[in-house]
């Protein structure tokens, strides 16, 4: 668009009003702050994914081969407890809920910018006592520090490992005290509730997550800390502890936290969905609250994890009837979204292409997780691959395309340059095919017997294993491809101009990148979100101009 | 919480941060910031509370036993020294709405003093568990009907006093913060959310003692012999 004039008038942006090494680890601007996110989370991302190249690896073969057994332990280990607390449970939230909820909302910063920055290095803080983990040995216990093997028996660097978890988990807390705060006290004038875009809606249902179930594994996590540091007793089964007390409490915050990895991507996806269909969202109400009613009941379920635990069957009954119920928000949101391109002008855009890998792949994790919720089959299928693979389409196929399609859909704004356009449909394409090549026969090896966590298996199970690990290394050419064309773009990108997808929105009426109060005028809000009927179609793409 | 800070090009007020439109809206945000800390706080020690409803649930024997070798006239003093500590803070978060900072000063420093006297009782019982061989671990020796759940309890008992005390050192700090400010007139009739909030978050962890001072003293019925 004006892409000369902005190269003549070199505009004020919160990327060149300072420079230095200091501006950047003292800054206390929100966008700066999910920036330093972006880079450390993405290191965090290739460590565990490094992890799960070697995990794929070893099962190439039947035999125990690459890895010895306690190896083995430690890298899937190592591979659960980055992924999970190291980069799904923060990555949407710390970098695109920071970088966009205030912008989203028309505030100029999130509410406590100086609380937001301890966030940041608490987790830097967490991400490093993780790696001083790895190094000094890395944790065996699986990323669920099970007792009473994690407080009495295991040999390995658990101390450490959980201090990573404590500690980030803290910056969890307050990156969530900070949005809700934010979104009650700082909107902008008639940005009222039912005027909130869904992905700030989203955001604040994982914050009550964040905030009310990241305090009890903090302790919980903390306990067995103390527990093989001083050996007091809380869960030791030799003084009457009691191990299912650790698990109630382990799952009380870690069932929801699925919800915190995959609330964020949700609501990046109604973003994309509608922005690409050109159509208002099909049942805003139902999609803003549905997010909440996914916040609610997803603490009312965590013992499913617990069905074969030995847990009272009557316990078992309600906990499996209440998953059953956090299929009806999750359904319609996927409903929704289905009815939202429906007649739409569909745009088969980057972000676009995520999307509707998310919605295929989310349905599919879903589904299968109400096959789990089922008492009898959960019996059968429990601790086997079926169960990994259902939860890597939640996590993977769900919130990894749901961060994708989220990085890809606002880096014009974020960075001011377009990703090459071609490129990116590549590599969305890659990561689905690798994806499903990955973890479709996982479904198939559990349902016939394959058990999780072992590094060795019997024959019969290999081709499929080879499938897998053949899968799992396109999928990790299509993760390095963006790292590629995204650092690509930042030299040699197009300009993207203010609003390049013609979205509805407050972070579009704003330059790209935006200036450092984010607004020059405190914006006035008189319209609805979504309102894309009134909207120019998307522009055609531009020729890539070479300078 | 928001600190007090000057900013070079800040509007009209030196306590209000750029980002907040008017020293209302910074007010409200402090303060709901700070009651929704105190509500992760409260899934921070129900963790705890929940571990001890379950064990005192399974083992009531042993934990009425082991309640009788905690010094009650030392809990009872601590928990009247923590309410005394809460009223001082209460008059003073009133003295900062009125803008007497000279009175605020006063009664901070008068329930630093209180905090300092808890902890003090605390450091001292801690030392006679030790001595009496109450401390969880391989030296643990009770005399009584069912000595490994005993260990449970005094277990929860350190976890739980110990993670109260460190948030009394925390809150110790932040009154000295705030004294800080008030001796700096940095609080004014307008600008008070500082001593409000500590103020807030002081009164919770004095709530945490409330509840842990029966679950952990009062267990057993015979106890004023102390």
């Amino acid at each position: 668009m004006a892409s000369a004039v902005h190269n003549v008038v070199e505009t004020k942006n919160y990327l060149n009003s300072d420079f230095g090494i200091k501006s950047w680890l003292l800054t206390t601007d929100h966008k700066r702050i999910g920036l330093l996110y972006l880079v450390s989370i993405t290191t965090m991302f290739f460590v565990g994914g490094f992890f799960a190249m070697l995990i794929r690896l070893e099962l190439l073969t039947p035999a125990g081969d690459l890895l010895q057994s306690d190896t083995y332990n430690k890298m899937f280990t190592m591979h659960g407890i980055v992924m999970v607390f190291l980069f799904l449970i923060p990555s949407i939230p710390a970098v695109l809920g920071n970088f966009l909820v205030p912008m989203m909302i028309g505030a100029k910063d999130l509410a406590f910018p100086k609380i937001n920055l301890l966030s940041w290095y608490l987790y830097m803080i967490g991400a490093l006592l993780v790696i001083y983990s790895i190094v000094t040995g890395s944790a065996d216990t699986g990323w669920t520090f099970y007792t009473p093997f994690s407080t009495q028996y295991s040999n390995s660097a658990v101390i450490t490992a959980a201090l990573g978890v404590f500690v980030s988990g803290f910056s969890s807390i307050l990156t969530g005290l900070n949005f809700v705060v934010t979104m009650h006290r700082m909107r902008a004038p008639g940005m009222t509730w039912s005027r909130m875009p869904l992905f700030c809606w989203s955001n604040y249902a994982t914050a009550l997550i964040q905030l009310l179930g990241t305090p009890v594994i903090a302790i919980t996590i903390m306990l067995v800390a103390l527990e093989r540091l001083f050996n007091i007793g809380i869960f030791n089964p030799q003084l009457g502890g009691d191990p299912l007390l650790f698990q109630h409490l382990f799952w009380f915050y870690s069932h929801p936290a699925v919800y915190i990895m995959i609330l964020p991507s949700m609501g990046v996806i109604s973003e994309v969905v509608t922005c690409f269909s050109r159509k208002r969202i099909f049942g805003y109400s139902f999609v803003a609250l549905a997010s909440i009613a996914i916040a609610v009941l997803g603490f009312l379920v965590w013992a499913h994890h617990m069905f074969v635990a030995g847990m009272s069957v009557y316990a078992s009954l309600i906990f499996s009837f209440l998953t059953f119920l956090v299929g009806v928000p999750s359904a319609i949101k996927t409903f929704n979204w289905t009815a939202t391109m429906y007649k739409g002008s569909v745009y088969l855009h980057t972000p676009m292409l995520y999307a509707m890998g998310f919605i295929g792949l989310f349905a599919i994790g879903g589904v299968t997780g109400l096959f789990l919720a089922t008492l009898g089959i959960d019996v059968h299928v429990h601790d086997t691959y079926f169960v990994v693979a259902h939860f890597h389409y939640i996590m993977v196929g769900g919130a990894v395309l749901g961060y994708m399609a989220g990085i890809h859909f606002w880096w014009p704004k974020i960075t001011g340059k377009m990703y090459p356009e071609t490129w990116g449909r590549i590599a969305a394409g890659t990561i689905f095919l690798g994806f499903n090549l990955t973890f479709f026969p996982q479904f198939i090896v559990g349902y016939v017997g394959m058990p999780r966590r072992y590094h060795s298996y019997v024959p019969e199970f290999q081709i499929l294993n080879v499938f897998s690990t053949a899968g799992a290394s396109i999928l990790a050419v299509g993760y390095i491809l963006p790292l590629i064309y995204l650092f690509w773009s930042l030299r040699y990108g197009n300009d993207a101009g203010p609003n390049p997808y013609n979205a509805t929105g407050l972070e579009w009426t704003t330059a790209s990148p935006p200036p450092k109060e984010n607004f020059h005028e405190t914006p006035v809000v008189t319209w609805e979100a979504y309102d894309y009927e009134h909207m120019p179609p998307i522009p055609e793409e531009e020729p890539v101009v070479h300078r | 919480m928001s600190t007090v800070e000057t900013r070079p090009n800040a509007v009209s007020t030196h306590s209000l941060h750029e980002h907040f439109g008017d020293l209302e809206q910074q007010r409200e945000a402090a303060t709901l910031g700070m009651w929704v800390f105190l509500a992760t706080e409260i899934m921070f020690f129900g963790g705890m509370f929940t571990a001890y409803l379950v064990y005192r649930m399974a083992y009531p024997v042993a934990f009425d036993a082991a309640s009788q070798d905690m010094n009650f006239w030392a809990g009872t003093i601590n928990t009247i020294v923590l309410i005394g500590s809460s009223l001082t803070m209460a008059l003073a978060v009133h003295a900062s709405q009125e803008g007497k900072n000279k009175h605020v000063v006063w009664l901070l420093i008068a329930t630093m003093a209180l905090g300092a006297v808890f902890l003090g009782i605390k450091a001292f019982e801690y030392h006679e568990h030790w001595v009496h061989h109450l401390v969880p671990g391989p030296y643990f020796q009770f005399e009584g009907p069912d000595p490994r759940h005993a260990e449970i309890f005094f277990s929860l008992y350190f976890a739980m006093t110990g993670f109260h005390a460190l948030h009394m050192v925390i809150g110790l700090g932040l009154v000295s913060w705030i004294v800080y400010l008030a001796a700096r007139n940095k609080i004014t009739r307008e600008y008070h959310s500082p001593v409000e909030n500590v103020g807030l978050y002081w009164h919770f962890v004095d709530m945490v003692w409330i509840y842990l001072y029966p679950l952990l003293y009062l267990v057993a019925h015979k106890h004023v012999s102390g």
